[in-house]
């Protein structure tokens, strides 16, 4: 057994072997990334944004799930690697012909993938990929379910660290449907993690999980209490088909409770910085003169969000 | 074909023995327990020293996937697996395919399991035509097939008033009826308890209520119309203490767990085990402590294996598309000796619980070991350690979350209808 049993993410050296969720990971881990991570941001910065660390590594995007922005900053990613990238949206080829998730990795496996960059809608499907690969592959979750998005998470702590410098003084806010959010889950892990003092996740109850203090965050219903004083807005998406419903009235009533104004925005910190995973329902969580106001870090996180991505891939292709 | 065994423990809760005793058979039946009658000639004897000899298991749930599962598992093989776990008796939901609910396929299922000469089988019938809830089974008529109780398995009503009618119907004959409680709207999409574990995970959630309110629709329905119920699968706190309460009130109803619940809670999901997707979920540690209690109480009368075989293909999905269940026949008596141990159970107490009490829910004549019974006898060394693994299981079945384990206590040998049925290979 080369993997941790106990962290099926980390070799028995205790390195990365697979990205799957940043829940268990210890912090010199999402540290050793974060700080990979800044060198690669300059790299994206020159004229000739490529290096050769992945170079004839081939790397799969599978993705069983739709995505834009997600599979084309990873795809980025890699070419900035130069590493080979393989584009895969099987939601519309082999899963419609029933083929299961596995045999549809063995197969490209087979084709002598070295990495695979997976997106699926059920939670957990990166860990049954991961279990069943060869041990010279690796698996990176590009977001699974409600589970864990974890590149996000840390393009997210890449953001932060970057404007705030350190997370031990910070508190910070989480604002939505956090009970069908994988990103929620990752910030939180990430923050808990990297010594972040208070975490307050916002929403009403029929958006939050059972439990979800014991994650290690504080419980506010009300939005005016939550962004008090907070040095950290991270907004999250609300899906369309949740806006109507049982789960919530209206999008209007949203926007009025629960939708980042200038005026609630007030409420934090001065210096307070504003996240978003994207993509932006403007209007519904988040108003536009706060999306493109000066505390908005939302365009510079897309940004973040390549770096870290490129500082993921080479830590584990280092760590073959 | 006389069988003398000899030498071993005998423990029979029904009957409030625990001592060394000789069991004495003949002609199916047992003839003699302690001293030989006078000219028995045994036509084998079986040393049984340092084993235990206790009535067959009676399972309350054990699905054998035929008809219509075959790929899954088999009567065969199930049957087998069944013996090699010590049970002699054994009750199968209705959720084949088609489901149980029409007198030919019942028939063919009783006589298919006879011709293997191996244990007892008690179909229980489909409550609703197809298990589709709406319309009634002929219950009379199942029952004349050998139907022994009525159930919906896993399937829904359509609405409450069809369960308020299937109960009116039943107790007009006064045939019992298992329900699983759940609410099938609170659990819709739901694959694991709705506590921190699905939280950290990110898994659709069942939450007790979708226990709890079905629980209290059956009891309120059940004291109306008088219908005998049994409760299936029980697996919260909450619910254990309504049982409680309305057994305490007078209310007629009996209730199982699976074993996997008095054992297992939501933190052995771990990283997505697919062998830890049951039905009902594995709940907090409280929920599974609180089952503890109601079985040692008596809330609980029984517990059962669950018995599900699942194939790789099924299982080896992300958690929540693999398919629900563990196998479980061959674990019943090993984790019951594991619970009780932990619980620091006597024997005699934990042992009634897989074979006097279920039979008394079944209403079957089996369970104990008075003389004149049919011998239906479990004979296993409760000391012998055994690895679970794909290898040791005969359930074509091997999902189960103890794979890898080591257990303590093993069958050596199960008689049915006095024949030895099966018999461990040293």
């Amino acid at each position: 057994m080369w993997l941790d049993p106990s962290n099926p993410q980390l070799n028995t050296n205790g390195e990365l072997h697979h990205l799957l969720s940043l829940e268990g990971l210890p912090a010199e881990v999402l540290r050793q990334i974060l700080d990979t991570a800044v060198s690669f941001a300059g790299v994206t910065q020159r004229e000739v944004k490529k290096v050769p660390l992945l170079r004839g590594k081939a790397v799969f995007n599978l993705f069983f799930e739709p995505s834009t922005r997600t599979r084309t900053t990873f795809e980025i990613a890699a070419k900035r690697l130069s590493a080979d990238v393989i584009n895969l949206a099987i939601n519309v080829s082999s899963q419609s012909k029933g083929e299961s998730v596995l045999d549809t990795v063995a197969n490209l496996a087979a084709m002598q993938a070295d990495m695979f960059v997976v997106r699926h809608a059920a939670s957990g499907a990166p860990h049954l990929i991961a279990r069943h690969v060869a041990q010279d592959i690796h698996v990176i979750n590009a977001g699974d379910g409600r589970h864990s998005h974890p590149t996000q998470g840390l393009l997210d702590m890449f953001t932060i660290r970057h404007y705030k410098g350190d997370f031990n003084q910070l508190r910070v806010a989480i604002v939505g449907d956090i009970l069908h959010s994988r990103v929620a889950r990752s910030q939180i892990h990430a923050l808990t993690t990297l010594g972040c003092p208070e975490i307050r996740v916002i929403g009403p109850k029929t958006l939050l999980p059972a439990q979800v203090n014991r994650l290690g965050v504080h419980v506010y219903p009300d939005m005016h209490q939550g962004l008090k004083d907070v040095d950290v807005v991270m907004m999250l998406r609300l899906q369309n088909e949740r806006m109507n419903g049982a789960l919530l009235p209206s999008a209007q009533e949203f926007y009025k409770n629960y939708g980042l104004t200038d005026d609630k925005l007030a409420l934090a910190k001065p210096d307070a910085i504003v996240l978003h995973p994207g993509p932006m329902n403007r209007g519904v969580e988040i108003d536009s003169s706060v999306a493109d106001g000066k505390q908005s870090v939302i365009l510079p996180q897309v940004t973040f969000g390549i770096a870290v991505r490129m500082a993921v891939m080479s830590i584990l292709a280092g760590n073959s | 074909m006389k069988i003398h065994l000899k030498n071993g423990h005998l423990i029979d809760p029904l009957n409030g023995i625990n001592a060394l005793r000789d069991v004495f058979i003949a002609a199916g039946k047992i003839v003699a327990i302690g001293e030989a009658p006078t000219d028995f000639h045994a036509n084998r004897t079986v040393d049984v020293s340092g084993r235990i000899i206790c009535p067959g298991l009676v399972d309350l749930a054990v699905r054998l996937r035929e008809p219509g599962y075959e790929y899954l598992a088999t009567l065969e093989s199930e049957m087998q697996a069944a013996i090699a776990g010590g049970v002699t008796s054994l009750a199968c939901p209705p959720d084949t395919d088609p489901p149980l609910d029409e007198p030919g396929l019942v028939e063919m299922l009783k006589y298919r399991a006879k011709n293997l000469h191996q244990c007892h089988v008690y179909p229980i019938g489909a409550l609703t035509v197809g298990l589709k809830g709406s319309r009634l089974t002929e219950m009379a008529e199942l029952h004349d097939a050998g139907c022994v109780a009525f159930a919906q398995a896993e399937a829904p009503f359509a609405d409450t008033q069809v369960l308020r009618h299937a109960l009116q119907y039943a107790s007009t004959f006064d045939f019992p009826v298992w329900l699983r409680p759940q609410d099938p709207a609170l659990a819709r999409h739901g694959v694991a308890h709705d506590g921190e574990v699905a939280t950290r995970l990110g898994l659709p959630a069942i939450p007790v209520t979708a226990e709890t309110v079905a629980l209290s629709t059956i009891l309120i329905i059940a004291q109306e119309t008088g219908a005998r119920i049994h409760i299936a699968r029980l697996s919260s706190a909450e619910g254990v203490a309504m049982v409680r309460e309305a057994k305490a009130r007078g209310l007629p109803i009996t209730c199982d767990i699976g074993i996997h619940h008095a054992h297992l809670s939501e933190m052995d999901i771990g990283y997505f085990d697919p062998n830890c997707h049951l039905r009902p979920p594995l709940r907090s540690s409280r929920d599974r402590d609180a089952l503890r209690a109601g079985v040692i109480d008596g809330t609980i009368d029984a517990i059962c294996s669950d018995h599900t075989p699942v194939d790789e293909d099924a299982k080896q999905l992300p958690f929540s598309e693999a398919e629900p269940g563990a196998t479980g026949v061959e674990l019943l008596l090993p984790l019951t000796l594991k619970w009780a141990a932990e619980s620091k159970l006597d024997l005699v107490s934990a042992l009634a619980k897989i074979t006097s009490l279920p039979a008394a829910i079944l209403g079957i004549a089996a369970g104990h070991l008075s003389v004149g019974a049919t011998a239906d006898i479990c004979v296993f060394d409760p000391e012998r350690l055994w690895q679970v693994s794909a290898q040791t299981l005969k359930s074509q079945g091997k999902n189960t979350p103890y794979s890898g384990f080591e257990l303590r206590g093993r069958v050596t040998h199960t008689l049915v209808n006095g024949n030895i049925a099966f018999e461990e290979i040293v």
